[in-house]
């Protein structure tokens, strides 16, 4: 006994050291796996007010840029109030019937909250966004962030006020995504190389793309309401080991210049869930 | 000013600069990653014993962490150089007893030559060990060399401009006290 003490003092900082590198190394590796960490809850509390600071003089900075994107949203919205479709023959005439969403709520499957992007990384190949809208407001894990023009990310830890979002441009990121012509569905996921472009897999080479096509999301995702804006085809590389196609997507959404979010809430989804987990029970 | 108070401001202007600048500017290239947080760690003073010297090394790079989301991974490259440092400092320093005579390792304490291989041979083993962790969740060899070489290049420039913008009077203080 004697002997082991001893030998911790003679390499008592060789062995604090070890320590140290463990205790760090697991913060990490739990990190990684399940988004979660010691003092997290806390540290994004602080880490969010110092970075709600920083970004009161910087949201100045890109006020003309926030405003033009909000302005060509709104473009695009009124676009598709129903005043604007109208046939010419008064029989056909297109009516939106909105009672049953005003009345029944129960039918109302996506609420959506706004929420400012208080922190945002692009140059790291692991990105996380803070915004200020957390617990008490509404958010939790795993539900979808859109921009102005195009999806974002999804919640990954939520503190009291702030919610950590990991970025589409995470190594970890996957959303189900469709081609607008032709409704294949594929994986997004991005590969680390350019912020401004994501990479899309699953796409049949039988299938007609060309570059400039939409990419749009899927009613599959349960994360996002189906058709909204991902990124249009940039590059078209056919993968020789396999019949699918690696499509190169570039972003709707410029993650640099992001200052407001939408926090999307899938009020269906616990439902859905239930079903199927229990179904998976009942085939086991 | 006392030592611990500029340690202490120094501590929270390098995180602020590391998370407000140098992240927030447009990525050059996938390779390059501007780090200058670490010379932080470099310029702590001679007197700290190693125990305590790896503590403030983790938690040094824990704080930064908390910032960029990544628990544990500036923590652990904080606490690798913050381990090795007193033995680089031991076979480098060229004047007898200048750790003893001067208060932090800088141009002045230990000469030119001696103080860019400390700042070479610790900033080498900070980004290889940091990028090291991070290709173990993606990218290949190339990526692991190219990250660690190119990074490591803008690294120095910024300790080099660094250490000229704010150069560090050291004065001789003779070991009689």
């Amino acid at each position: 006994m004697r002997n082991v003490f001893l030998f911790i003092r003679r390499h008592f900082n060789f062995l604090f050291f070890l320590v140290l590198q463990i205790v760090a190394l697991s913060f990490l590796f739990r990190f990684n796996k399940f988004h979660q960490a010691a003092f997290l809850n806390v540290s994004t509390e602080i880490t969010g007010r110092i970075n709600e600071r920083y970004n009161n003089v910087e949201y100045y900075f890109q006020l003309k840029k926030t405003n033009e994107s909000l302005v060509q949203e709104n473009l695009r919205l009124r676009q598709m109030l129903k005043e604007n479709y109208e046939s010419p023959d008064s029989n056909h005439r297109l009516i939106h019937d909105t009672i049953r969403g005003d009345t029944g709520r129960s039918f109302l499957k996506y609420k959506i909250m706004e929420a400012k992007v208080v922190s945002n990384t692009t140059s790291l190949p692991d990105n996380y966004l803070t915004i200020h809208r957390g617990f008490d407001q509404g958010v939790r894990s795993n539900m979808g962030v859109t921009g102005p023009q195009g999806i974002v990310g999804s919640v990954v830890n939520v503190s009291r006020n702030f919610a950590t979002v990991q970025s589409m441009l995470h190594y970890q990121f996957r959303v189900v995504a469709k081609l607008k012509n032709n409704n294949e569905t594929g994986t997004v996921q991005w590969d680390g190389l350019s912020p401004q472009y994501v990479t899309m897999k699953n796409i049949p080479k039988s299938i007609k793309v060309e570059a400039g096509d939409t990419v749009l999301t899927t009613q599959i995702s349960s994360l996002f309401p189906a058709n909204l804006m991902i990124g249009t085809v940039s590059e078209i590389v056919p993968d020789n080991s396999s019949n699918f196609y690696i499509l190169k997507i570039r972003t709707a959404t410029n993650f640099s210049t992001l200052e407001y979010v939408y926090v999307i809430d899938n009020l269906q989804y616990d439902e859905q869930r239930r079903l199927e987990d229990s179904t998976r029970k009942k085939i086991q | 000013m006392s030592e611990l108070l500029k340690n202490t401001v120094r501590f929270i202007l390098f995180i602020l600069v590391q998370v407000f600048i140098l992240f927030k500017m447009p990525p050059l290239h996938r390779f390059i990653t501007p780090y200058l947080y670490y010379l932080y760690v470099l310029w702590l003073p001679f007197s700290l014993s190693r125990t305590a010297l790896t503590f403030v090394g983790f938690f040094f790079g824990l704080c930064l962490d908390y910032f960029t989301k990544t628990p544990g991974l500036h923590a652990a490259a904080c606490t690798l150089i913050a381990y090795v440092r007193p033995f680089v400092i031991g076979l480098l320093i060229s004047q007898e007893g200048a750790d003893k005579n001067y208060i932090a390792p800088s141009i002045v304490s230990m000469g030119w030559a001696p103080y860019a291989t400390y700042v070479l041979v610790l900033t080498v083993l900070h980004h290889a060990y940091l990028v090291l962790l991070e290709w173990m969740n993606f990218g290949n060899f190339m990526y692991f060399l190219g990250k660690v070489i190119a990074s490591t290049a803008v690294s120095l420039m910024l300790v080099l401009l660094t250490e000229m913008l704010f150069f560090r009077k050291q004065k001789f203080r003779t070991n009689t006290i």
